[in-house]
């Protein structure tokens, strides 16, 4: 995940009030494709390219428009995981007729790609005035999408993301000698910051404030329920069965306290969103979504390790973003899908969010309460990556069936007019906040 | 423990010198009285170069927290599973933190908060090259 973009446009320092552009910009169509685990090196039609026109086209339509309405285009252009032809590590796998001739459409999409594609679909992107092809992952991709049309950059805005999984095991570190940023971490068998920085957090969070990686079993335990909940889910489709708490502690370590239920599981995956002002989402076919706010927050490790300190401001000072741009309190957020690709970080959001009056320290406490969609806390009504699989949308679909009243099994019982979600980790991340009411 | 070998770049070349020469030498800014580890381009805090220097530390420090690594994608590494990642901050200044395998303690018997003192290993494959690390103090 690069964080080498532009940042001109983010709101991540305090101090900002409200957003310029509150309830002024709406989501006015939204679309997903199928899951696969991983794709399978021949199904042309279940390519990551495949599936993200996929959803892009289903957002389009959802909203009421055509490919000739959209005169906006954001792209992030960064493969998930490996590449497909795997040339680094000698597997030379081959590419296909075009469009699958190079990387682009199978390892990860470009604009270029895609706006090929829907031409060679007879269904161009003929009216597009503004494109960015280089956005950065969803966290910020949905802020800067929302900024872009607040600003008048585009009218219709089509914003769509991907997580892809080719065969085979990915990042590996395969050589004797570590390069770059990984000189510092690698050669004490380090792998990823998701895993292990936060991993440390985690455990200096149980010296702070006391518990273990137990307290987390109920957590994860209704993460998995909300994701069996949604039809297209990985579990869903393919392991349709309730863990046991015994499942959770008797999990793999991977990087202990980190196990393998704690982990999401990489699938192939995209989905698409259509941005549009306020105005003319109010003519359009659905109930607009407005965005009241967005925020953004990058703040490097001081250190090798950032500390529970660290984390714990950086995400305060989010959330003070966040809240200040949209003019509202902790107390008016209804629908909340926090992050949570690894277990061991999403207290540090529920705690500076202090949705339901969760203050620091207080998570495992409220976890063990009712957090079920159906009962007085619905926490993470999507089931987030760990309920459906490493999407990384599945926050924000579910947030926009929430807002609109159909979530099917998975809509909370209690209001739901209001949602934050986002992504990634507590020290690189962006948020949005949406509401059905714009006043 | 046959660690990856660490490849100095510019700007971290002298630290691995003085890593070679079994010496623990942090950047320090002049200006803001700070130590950095890893070694950046600039200073963390006041985001200038002019200002660093190299500065020895003593080589003690606490353990903060450590995980216990069982499976890896460090492949160099598979053969150790399972093993010590330990946060180790250094005393006289507690904002610098390492990583550390604890050479000499058991996975998963870590004592938390023990204080470490520093050792250098020999890198497998890297004739006179070192590797900085802590090992828990009887």
């Amino acid at each position: 995940m690069t964080t080498d973009f532009d940042r001109g446009w983010q709101r991540n320092k305090t101090g900002l009030g409200v957003w310029e552009h509150r309830a002024k910009v709406a989501i006015a169509g939204y679309g997903y494709s199928e899951l696969d685990r991983r794709w399978d090196g021949v199904s042309l039609d279940r390519t990551i390219g495949a599936f993200q026109v996929d959803a892009m086209e289903k957002a389009i339509a959802d909203a009421g428009l055509t490919a000739a309405d959209i005169d906006g285009l954001m792209v992030c252009p960064e493969a998930a995981g490996d590449s497909w032809a795997q040339a680094d590590r000698g597997m030379n796998r081959p590419y296909f007729d075009p469009p699958y001739d190079t990387e682009d459409g199978l390892s990860y999409t470009t604009a270029e790609w895609l706006i090929a594609e829907f031409a060679r679909r007879g269904t161009p992107l003929s009216n597009l005035k503004y494109i960015d092809g280089k956005a950065p992952y969803i966290g910020p991709e949905m802020g800067k999408a929302a900024q872009a049309v607040g600003d008048g950059l585009a009218k219709n805005l089509i914003m769509t993301y991907n997580m892809g999984n080719v065969e085979g095991r990915y990042h590996l570190e395969e050589g004797i000698y570590s390069p770059s940023g990984r000189q510092w971490s690698a050669p004490w068998g380090w792998m990823t910051s998701a895993m292990m920085q936060h991993a440390f957090v985690f455990l200096q969070y149980c010296t702070k404030y006391g518990g273990s990686r137990d307290n987390l079993a109920p957590f994860v335990i209704n993460q998995r329920r909300n994701g069996l909940m949604t039809p297209w889910s990985f579990y869903t489709q393919h392991e349709p069965y309730q863990i046991t708490v015994e499942d959770y502690l008797d999990a793999r370590p991977v990087a202990w306290p980190v196990t393998i239920l704690d982990s999401d599981r990489p699938v192939q995956h995209a989905a698409a969103f259509l941005f549009t002002t306020a105005d003319r989402a109010k003519d359009m076919k659905q109930k607009p979504i407005y965005v009241l706010s967005h925020a953004q927050m990058t703040r490097p490790s001081r250190s090798t390790m950032g500390t529970i300190e660290d984390h714990e401001a950086a995400t305060e000072d989010l959330v003070k973003i966040l809240y200040d741009g949209a003019g509202v309190t902790a107390k008016d957020l209804d629908v909340f899908n926090p992050y949570d690709g690894f277990a061991v970080f999403t207290q540090t959001y529920l705690e500076a969010f202090q949705w339901h009056d969760v203050k620091r320290g207080e998570a495992f406490d409220f976890y063990k309460g009712d957090i079920r969609v159906e009962g007085p806390h619905p926490f993470n009504s999507s089931g987030g990556n760990l309920g459906n699989g490493r999407t990384r949308t599945a926050m924000y679909t579910d947030s926009i069936e929430q807002l609109r009243g159909i979530a099917g099994p998975r809509q909370i019982r209690l209001k739901a007019e209001t949602a934050a979600c986002g992504q990634v980790t507590p020290t690189s991340n962006g948020h949005i906040y949406l509401s059905t009411v714009a006043d | 423990m046959p660690k990856t070998i660490p490849q100095p770049d510019e700007v971290s070349k002298p630290f691995w010198d003085f890593v070679d020469q079994q010496k623990l030498t942090l950047q320090y800014c002049t200006a803001c009285s700070r130590y950095q580890y890893p070694v950046r381009a600039q200073c963390y805090d006041c985001g200038k170069a002019d200002n660093l220097t190299w500065k020895e530390v003593q080589g003690k420090g606490h353990i903060l927290e450590t995980m216990v690594v069982h499976d890896t994608r460090v492949v160099r590494r598979k053969i150790d599973v399972p093993f010590n990642v330990a946060l180790v901050s250094l005393d006289e200044a507690p904002y610098i933190n390492f990583l550390s395998n604890l050479p000499g303690t058991t996975a998963h018997e870590a004592p938390q908060g023990a204080p470490v003192e520093l050792i250098f290993e020999p890198l497998e494959g890297a004739p006179g090259r070192f590797i900085h690390e802590w090992r828990v103090t009887k």
